[in-house]
């Protein structure tokens, strides 16, 4: 699924150079749930940047589902990033304008889907979060946890066959982010591959693998998944357990 | 995507209506100064025979005296002499030639109940009406005869026409005029050239004359111009001619004279026919000064004329700038705007737009802005023409100040441009936002 060779990130001013990334190697496979962790500054967001197509790399090899995202113009990538990743950001990122119904619709709407298609994906999403019920609330009326299940929503929303979460329990209590951590692994349990930076080594031990980088390069792994990952089936739209 | 794209407009700009309410008044403000300026020179710089442009021609024959010309540097009369007039009207070959002066005579009104009172009367010859084409409602005007007979038919105009006779189709009737019976030829519709194609002296914006008469009934009734009468010496008042037959054997000038040729060759012979005519009115002892003949397009008259003052130029120079300063402060509005939604476009470019889908979101916004602006404006401007309208209540200034739908058009137009150009560098920030960068700093 995701496919880092030799990959090194170097970001230049005209004063100093900083390698963020240098030569990291990485293979997340297909159906796969892999934490990234390690000490702050040590390349794990860029790395999730560059994963997630927002940022280009210096050099090196990345595939993406088998294809070479090397030298991709800007509307392949964003073609790319819109039909196979979904983002969960520790900001939750929602549109505070908009309701959780028009939230979930944003990656939708880039998409192309006709009026229909799109009311049956948000629909699906948020039922599948448990927020079926507060579609037409706004985020400031959600708790913490509610906000971050519909950035979750709006991930799922366009079935993406990649999910990239960056520290997506950093700004939540325990109590909620047992629930978000619960609901990723209910995500994955149901096919979609999910990468997920974290320094909590408690949440990185849920995942299937570790992955850890210091100074941009991956120090140490699991080479195998600790357990097998689950087989791909189809998204239920029922809601899990709720979470507050 | 432009439906969703507006929606996403309104609602951003619902979520700041004092930065809304200062950019829509910045574009409001710029258009509105503009238009009012606009407005009034496009009336003043307008054409009403722009269609013919290259067939009608203004005559002007120099017969000022020789120690300084009618006007600096060296122009000639914009009136002729009746004496010039009726040669030219006799011995020319041109389609039509159309001579014309303005006076006044006295209406009798059947009616009981409405009083006589004074009408403004041009006293044409017929060929007026095919060269400035008056649109007609009843009838049409006169021919030849009825000007050699000086003929008592009068063509009336719209509003005396609604007046006099509620309206109805007039032609055949009589109507009395200066105690004597006319019979209604013609009806106009409203017709209201600006400026007057036929007439500038003492003010190209008046209105037209509320009856026709035929050029030869002036003359019969001893009546000069009511607008511009100059001579530069005095008529003779001899044995010979004396009175108004001495005004009418002077050099004096006052009478409007226009023809229209065949085609677009006949110039070039109508002025060698001119340069004629003036030479062989030298060797009678006329036209001291130079050979200064004129034949301008009516819009080179009306330059020559000056019809459009510097100053009414010179203050829409003013106003666009004005818009531009309002522009320019739109731009750091946006600016300010756009950038304060870097984490909404960092967030939209992560979930898949592109960077044309973006620049189209905040492009339409700006093109929002503009339509309420130019709406702004609008307003703005029928206050600024209506605040013209009453400053210069009673003068021919009055009528420039009108917006007809082509400048409502044209206002909208501006204001979307305007927005739009406002609207670019701000975009195109917004563009260049980083995603990761605004992802993680949220």
């Amino acid at each position: 699924m995701l496919k880092m060779k030799n990959l090194s990130k170097v970001y230049r001013t005209h004063m100093i150079e900083t390698h963020a990334l240098r030569g990291l190697d990485i293979h997340v496979r297909e159906g796969e749930f892999v934490a990234v962790t390690g000490p702050s500054g040590s390349g794990k967001t860029t790395f999730l940047n560059i994963a997630g197509l927002l940022e280009d790399f210096t050099a090196g090899e990345f595939h993406l589902d088998g294809i070479d995202v090397r030298g991709m113009n800007d509307a392949s990538r964003s073609k790319l990033r819109n039909e196979k990743i979904g983002f969960i950001f520790q900001g939750f990122n929602l549109m505070p304008d908009l309701n959780l119904f028009d939230n979930v619709d944003v990656p939708l709407r880039y998409r192309g889907f006709d009026a229909a298609e799109r009311k049956r994906r948000i629909d699906g999403a948020l039922g599948r979060v448990g927020l079926s019920s507060r579609m037409k609330h706004y985020p400031s009326e959600l708790s913490g946890g509610q906000q971050q299940r519909v950035a979750i929503a709006r991930a799922l929303a366009g079935s993406p066959r990649l999910l990239l979460a960056d520290e997506p329990t950093g700004n939540l209590d325990s109590l909620m982010a047992r629930g978000v951590m619960e609901l990723l692994e209910e995500i994955h349990g149901q096919g979609t591959t999910i990468v997920m930076v974290s320094h909590d080594p408690e949440l990185a031990a849920r995942a299937q693998r570790n992955v850890h980088i210091v100074d941009g390069q991956v120090t140490d792994f699991d080479e195998e998944p600790r357990f097998e990952p689950p087989p791909r089936h189809e998204q239920p739209s029922a809601a899990p357990a709720n979470v507050t | 995507m432009f439906r969703y794209n507006l929606w996403l407009a309104a609602i951003s700009l619902k979520r700041n209506p004092v930065l809304t309410a200062l950019m829509i008044a910045a574009i409001g403000l710029g258009i509105g100064m503009a238009m009012t300026s606009y407005t009034v020179l496009s009336t003043m710089s307008g054409n009403p025979l722009a269609y013919k442009n290259d067939l009608v021609r203004r005559v002007q024959l120099d017969n000022w005296g020789a120690e300084q010309p009618y006007n600096e540097p060296n122009e000639p009369p914009e009136l002729m002499s009746y004496r010039d007039v009726t040669n030219l009207l006799e011995k020319s070959d041109v389609q039509y030639r159309a001579a014309s002066y303005p006076n006044f005579l006295p209406i009798e009104p059947a009616q009981r109940e409405l009083q006589p009172y004074m009408l403004n009367v041009l006293f044409a010859t017929g060929d007026f009406f095919p060269v400035f084409e008056p649109p007609f409602r009843f009838g049409n005007g006169w021919g030849k005869a009825e000007d050699a007979n000086a003929t008592r038919v009068v063509v009336l105009g719209h509003e005396t026409n609604e007046k006099v006779f509620g309206g109805a189709n007039s032609v055949g009737k009589k109507v009395r005029l200066g105690g004597e019976d006319y019979t209604v030829v013609g009806v106009l519709h409203e017709w209201d050239p600006k400026p007057k194609p036929y007439h500038v002296s003492n003010g190209a914006f008046g209105g037209v004359e509320h009856v026709f008469v035929p050029f030869k009934i002036g003359i019969e009734k001893e009546l000069t111009s009511s607008s511009n009468n100059s001579c530069w010496e005095s008529p003779a008042d001899d044995d010979d001619s004396s009175g108004y037959a001495a005004w009418l054997a002077s050099d004096c000038v006052w009478l409007d004279f226009t023809v229209q040729v065949k085609n677009a060759d006949q110039v070039a012979e109508y002025r060698r026919f001119l340069d004629n005519y003036v030479t062989e009115e030298k060797k009678a002892g006329r036209f001291p000064r130079k050979l200064n003949n004129r034949l301008y397009s009516i819009s080179e008259w009306f330059e020559a004329q000056n019809v459009v003052s510097r100053d009414a130029r010179t203050q829409v120079w003013l106003a666009f700038a004005f818009l531009l300063v309002c522009l320019i402060n739109t731009v750091g509005l946006l600016l300010a705007k756009f950038m304060g939604k870097s984490p909404e476009i960092g967030l939209r470019r992560a979930v898949g737009a592109s960077k044309p889908q973006v620049f189209a979101q905040f492009l339409t916004e700006s093109a929002v802005v503009g339509v309420a602006g130019g709406m702004l404006g609008l307003g703005l401007s029928l206050l600024g023409l209506l605040a013209l309208r009453t400053l210069y209540a009673g003068t021919s200034n009055e009528r420039l100040a009108n917006m007809d739908w082509s400048l409502v058009a044209v206002t909208m137009a501006v204001a979307l441009v305007a927005s739009l150009l406002a609207g670019l560098y701000p975009t195109w920030r917004a563009c260049q936002v980083q995603p990761a960068t605004q992802l993680k700093t949220q």
